[in-house]
């Protein structure tokens, strides 16, 4: 292999590692404040991006995503008043089975609304052959979009969840809820705010990815067994661990083209996904102590 | 300050709590004390409303509050400290006493948060030493004082206790229970719920035996511990005549 192809597919894995971080990091988000796994996630990142399409008729494209980001924040905060949050005491089997349907509720009505056809974003700077070579390596700049965006997400909500009082309050909820009733703090209402968060997140990802992967009514399934992967790969709840976990995937999947036929490409993840789950279920990251004190 | 009348509560048609009445008036001292399953949890519980009361009235300050949330309990100034303490265990010391001031935060705003932070460590100076600490690193006697601080910081006017003694060395026991008995110098309510009753006993006021989900006695502190009902059962002695 040479260098130049070698780099070629570093950044194509690291694009899309990026892409399965984020996705990791909604599932995260909710799995920390309530305890479950929301198999929506997928949806949320579909959602961000069918609706940005769609508002593109009618405004620029920045305000398109805020409005699809805010949207889709709207649709997570719906699924969680709707079918979580009068649920007294639900089981870890009970809360999946309803992630499950709310999944294939919001995959039907985005095939009633948008139809099967393919769409995607315009790219936010140039088009699909615009590159900006790094030595000899051509990257397309909505790489950089994605890449950013991920890091601008990851900054963002670690500080968000160390400095500001809501964030104290929403990992309080997540390490002891009795604990945090006791204190006061309204608990139902920081689950709905995590199922917001994620779906914002996972809304923002479905965006600038667009462009590069394409948006299909879909397309979220995919990208929750991805995510879900690497959330456990990382470790459940762990955010930090997720991005390692995010670009090992993507790398691995990208340097696989040139060992396996590209038909193998999502097969890997699964694979990953099964030996994790068989030889270290608490994840690369997890320590067995933290993953013990787990129902899930 | 606190009011109960004739409380049912329970966990679905289990009826742990039968017919319980009991008052605790301003600046006292008031502890329960009873075996293991005589419902002293549930009553507490009740009370916060993590559970659900059956029939029968509960009075906080005058006001009516079965039917609440646990939010709201907590809101109007009653604080629980919680059995096996319940720290954020994962979380520094700071953060775990600044959650507890979730309710002052809103009430008084983030100044009167930080007042009361520093009037906390005033009183368990080892928890100032440990501020960056995880609070599940602490041993259990820090925590049990951790929970207590994090309680305090929503300045209640009555704090119950759920076994502050549990599982804690006779020396720290120690430590706790006079730390309790300064509370109370401050112009603080507590009820305490302990299995410990000599020592319960000893620093309150006034005192409630709970036996299967009733109050079979009640009076005068040094009189339950010169009853010979109570020392047969709880107090592991029995004068012979």
């Amino acid at each position: 292999m040479t260098v130049d192809l070698f780099f070629q597919y570093l950044f194509a894995g690291v694009t899309y590692g990026s892409i399965y971080a984020i996705v990791a990091i909604g599932f995260n988000i909710i799995y920390n404040s309530t305890g479950i796994i929301n198999f929506a996630q997928g949806e949320f990142v579909m959602l961000g991006g069918m609706i940005s399409i769609s508002l593109l008729q009618f405004m620029p494209l920045p305000l398109a995503i805020i409005v699809a980001v805010l949207a889709t924040m709207l649709v997570g905060a719906l699924v969680e008043i709707l079918f979580i949050r009068w649920l007294e005491r639900p089981s870890v089997m009970q809360m999946i089975i309803i992630t499950i349907g709310v999944s294939i509720l919001l995959r039907e009505v985005a095939l009633h609304i948008w139809g099967e056809s393919i769409r995607s974003l315009p790219y936010f700077y140039g088009n699909e052959i615009t590159t900006f070579s790094l030595g000899s390596v051509h990257i397309s700049p909505q790489v950089l979009w994605v890449i950013a965006a991920c890091g601008f997400m990851v900054c963002g909500l670690s500080l968000f969840f160390k400095f500001t009082p809501t964030g104290r309050e929403m990992r309080a909820c997540s390490v002891n809820r009795t604990a945090a009733i006791l204190c006061g703090i309204n608990t139902r209402n920081m689950v709905t705010f995590s199922f917001m968060l994620s779906a914002g997140i996972g809304a923002m990802a479905g965006c600038v990815m667009s462009p590069i992967t394409y948006t299909q009514y879909d397309c979220g399934t995919g990208l929750a067994i991805k995510g879900f992967t690497v959330a456990i790969l990382g470790g459940l709840g762990n955010s930090m661990a997720a991005v390692a976990a995010g670009l090992l995937l993507g790398i691995i999947e990208a340097f696989s083209v040139s060992v396996v036929p590209l038909a193998f490409q999502d097969a890997i993840a699964i694979t990953i996904l099964l030996i994790i789950l068989f030889i270290k279920p608490h994840g690369l990251f997890g320590s067995s102590e933290a993953a013990r004190l787990r129902d899930f | 300050m606190l009011r109960i009348k004739n409380l049912d509560a329970g966990y679905g048609k289990l009826r742990v709590l039968k017919n319980i009445s009991l008052h605790v008036d301003p600046g006292e001292i008031v502890t329960i004390i009873g075996a293991n399953g005589a419902g002293k949890t549930t009553l507490l519980h009740t009370i916060v409303g993590l559970v659900n009361s059956a029939a029968g009235e509960i009075q906080f300050q005058q006001k009516c509050c079965s039917g609440l949330t646990s939010q709201q309990v907590v809101a109007s100034g009653c604080a629980l400290v919680p059995e096996g303490r319940q720290v954020f265990a994962s979380m520094s010391v700071e953060e775990n006493l600044l959650l507890g001031g979730y309710v002052l935060q809103r009430n008084a705003g983030r100044a009167a948060v930080l007042r009361e932070l520093e009037y906390q460590y005033d009183l368990f100076p080892v928890l100032r030493e440990r501020r960056e600490q995880l609070a599940g690193t602490l041993s259990g006697g820090e925590q049990q004082m951790l929970a207590m601080g994090r309680a305090l910081m929503s300045k209640p006017k009555l704090v119950m206790m759920d076994e502050p003694s549990t599982g804690l060395a006779p020396l720290i026991v120690r430590d706790i229970f006079s730390i309790i008995k300064k509370l109370r110098e401050e112009g603080n309510t507590v009820l305490l719920i302990e299995q410990n009753a000599k020592a319960a006993l000893g620093i309150a006021d006034r005192g409630y035996v709970m036996e299967v989900g009733k109050i079979i006695l009640q009076g005068p502190a040094e009189g339950l511990l010169i009853n010979r009902d109570v020392q047969r059962a709880y107090l592991g002695r029995e004068k012979i005549d």
